[in-house]
């Protein structure tokens, strides 16, 4: 159904003769192919067009060798934009979650897949840095929702938090860090309702929570699929909240990921990890490369 | 008020309007060239724009517009599939509440017996609901769930079967597969059932709706569409290209968590938003 961008500049480009570089009219031509193959990879429109113009600029007068058609040449160059932008310039290092007991906060909309992920990620703490790992969930909201983090804290062997029915977010979190802190755990980590970025009562209280606990890291959890409405969702949380990093899931799914540019562009913040599935084991860390194929379709 | 000459410029910054609400390139084009129609170089008022741009969508939409079809059937058997964590659960729970609300007798099944605590979840929504949920044990065969709950619906004489399933993405063969046998489990017991299998798609989804609707449609013979999370700030425009595409209909939209934030789908409002006159003072 969607073109990948080599197949869309193969056709642009056909009409092109070869020259020695690329002349300005030759990549604008080429650049409109490429914001539309970014759009429908779901890439944020505001963020398409600054990539779009970035590479304008770069690519502009940029020698052509034998060995490559000018098509193939753009696409090179906006392949490796991609990754620069996802990459980001400097390297996060790891999570920072060394003063025992060092908690971690999970964020995002409905659904996206935090209760999950912060099972996965708690089970490669544990398994993969020794860490000793405590989960708590304070969504007093969706039904059933703490028995969900129970059982996958069960299967995977992490504590969690006994469950004390009626509790406020902000208590539940207080008494995880007690909890973590008189148990000797390394690492609490805090699950939290789904929200929409846009609700002032809900953003509230996880801000209260992190202002009672301060997070070493906040990690917004985003399905892979969203579309457009990525950049707002990041923005706002990371202006409300102050976000560390991002967790991209559903990444085993056949949508293109555009949602990944999106989020790292406009926040600047790293994407730790992909999620690749429903196992507990399917947490991966980001790999920049693999994504900006992902989003060119190839 | 502005008047603006209605040019190229402008097509472009509506076509962008479109594409940031997700309905995708093409289709955004094609929207507002339709409106653009015999009206290039026509001064016209921002507001006045809109309404047309609200327009060309509504026409699109309003033949996709109807309420999920109720047939004279016992019990009529509702399959409700999707994607992880779109919201098939949650609207179960309130369309059980409808039904009941609506006089009918309804029961549930909790076709998700794969993810931790999916059970207990439903069972909260059919409490809510006031309607009965028929369960497996975790790890179960949702199959042979959905074949008990057809012996009780009958037994019982429910007018309504609504089953959940578990999510699935749909490059998942295995996992579609397991859709199509739990199907062909269902029509075992009555071979005109499910007489209705909703998708939910979740609205902050972009273009991968359309690969969702194309192969839960293919596999799962999906009959309607229920979006979610239109309480946010996404406007599932990718509905626009759905509806060009597969014209199937949409039955209702997710505006909330609580029990009662199911509404019908309306096409104007829909446009309205769409196109950001609601917020237009
Ligand atoms: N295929 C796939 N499914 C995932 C992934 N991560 C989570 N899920 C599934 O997505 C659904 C939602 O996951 P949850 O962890 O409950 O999401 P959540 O963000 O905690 O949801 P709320 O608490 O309701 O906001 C579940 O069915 C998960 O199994 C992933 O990487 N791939
Ligand atoms: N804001 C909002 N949230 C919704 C809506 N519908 C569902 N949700 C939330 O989305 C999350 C996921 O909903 P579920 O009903 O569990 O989704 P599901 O498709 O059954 O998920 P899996 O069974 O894990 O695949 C929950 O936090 C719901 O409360 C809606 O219309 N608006
Ligand atoms: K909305
Ligand atoms: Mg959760
Ligand atoms: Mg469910």
């Amino acid at each position: 159904m969607f073109e990948n961008l080599s197949e869309r500049l193969s056709g642009v480009f056909d009409r092109l003769t070869k020259q020695g570089a690329l002349s300005e009219e030759d990549v604008k031509t080429a650049l409109r192919e490429v914001r539309v193959a970014l759009l429908e990879a779901d890439v944020s429109l505001p963020v398409a067009r600054d990539f779009v113009r970035a590479v304008q600029d770069k690519a502009t007068g940029q020698a052509v060798t034998k060995s490559v058609t000018p098509g193939q040449q753009v696409v090179k160059i906006v392949h490796d934009a991609l990754v620069d932008v996802l990459r980001g310039a400097e390297d996060p290092g790891k999570l920072k979650i060394d003063n025992p007991p060092a908690p971690i906060l999970m964020v995002g909309l409905q659904g996206g897949g935090k209760t999950t992920t912060t099972a996965k990620l708690a089970k490669r703490l544990k398994e993969r840095e020794g860490k000793k790992v405590l989960m708590a969930s304070l969504d007093v909201y969706r039904p059933a929702a703490m028995d969900q983090l129970a059982v996958l804290g069960a299967q995977i062997g992490v504590d969690t938090l006994p469950i004390v029915p009626g509790q406020k977010p902000v208590d539940i979190a207080k008494r995880a860090r007690q909890q973590a802190m008189m148990g000797g755990y390394d690492v609490y980590m805090l699950d939290t309702a789904g929200r929409l970025h846009i609700d002032q009562v809900l953003m509230q209280e996880v801000e209260d929570v992190r202002n009672v606990v301060t997070p070493r890291e906040t990690l917004l959890v985003v399905d892979g699929l969203t579309g457009q409405v990525a950049v707002e969702v990041a923005e706002e949380f990371d202006a409300k909240i102050g976000i560390s990093g991002v967790v991209l899931t559903r990444m085993d799914g056949d949508g293109r990921g555009g949602a990944a540019l999106s989020m790292r562009a406009v926040t600047g913040k790293p994407i730790r990890f992909v999620g690749l599935g429903e196992k507990m084991d399917a947490l991966e860390t980001f790999e920049p490369e693999r994504i900006a194929g992902r989003i060119l379709g190839m | 008020v502005v008047r603006r000459t209605l040019d190229d410029d402008m097509l472009e910054q509506l076509e962008e309007l479109l594409i940031a609400a997700d309905m995708g390139v093409d289709t955004a084009l094609r929207v507002t060239a339709n409106m653009a129609e015999g009206r290039m170089g026509r001064k016209l008022s921002t507001q006045e724009i809109k309404e047309l741009l609200a327009q060309e969508i509504t026409r699109i939409m309003e033949p996709v517009a109807r309420p999920m079809p109720l047939y004279p059937k016992r019990p009529q058997v509702v399959l409700v599939v999707g994607v992880n964590g779109s919201g098939k659960t949650t609207t179960i729970g309130k369309l059980a509440s409808q039904f009941k609300a609506a006089g009918k007798k309804v029961v549930i099944a909790a076709g998700d017996t794969f993810r931790a605590a999916a059970v207990e979840q439903l069972q909260v929504w059919g409490d809510r609901a006031g309607v009965p949920v028929l369960t497996a044990p975790e790890g179960s065969d949702p199959a042979s769930l959905a074949f008990d709950a057809m012996t009780r619906a009958q037994a019982d004489g429910a007018d309504l079967l609504l089953i959940d399933t578990a999510g699935r993405l749909q490059n998942r063969a295995d996992l579609m597969e397991e859709l199509a046998k739990i199907v062909r489990v269902i029509r075992k017991k009555d071979d005109t059932a499910p007489h209705n299998t909703l998708l939910v798609l979740d609205a902050t989804t972009g273009q991968n709706a359309i690969s969702q609707v194309e192969t839960f449609q293919k596999l799962a013979d999906v009959s309607g569409l229920v979006m979610t999370k239109l309480d946010g700030t996404a406007k599932g425009g990718i509905l626009v290209s759905l509806a060009d595409r597969f014209g199937l209909p949409i039955h209702a939209i997710g505006v909330g968590e609580q029990i009662d934030d199911l509404a019908p789908f309306d096409p104007q409002d829909f446009a309205a938003a769409l196109t950001g006159l609601d917020t237009q003072a």
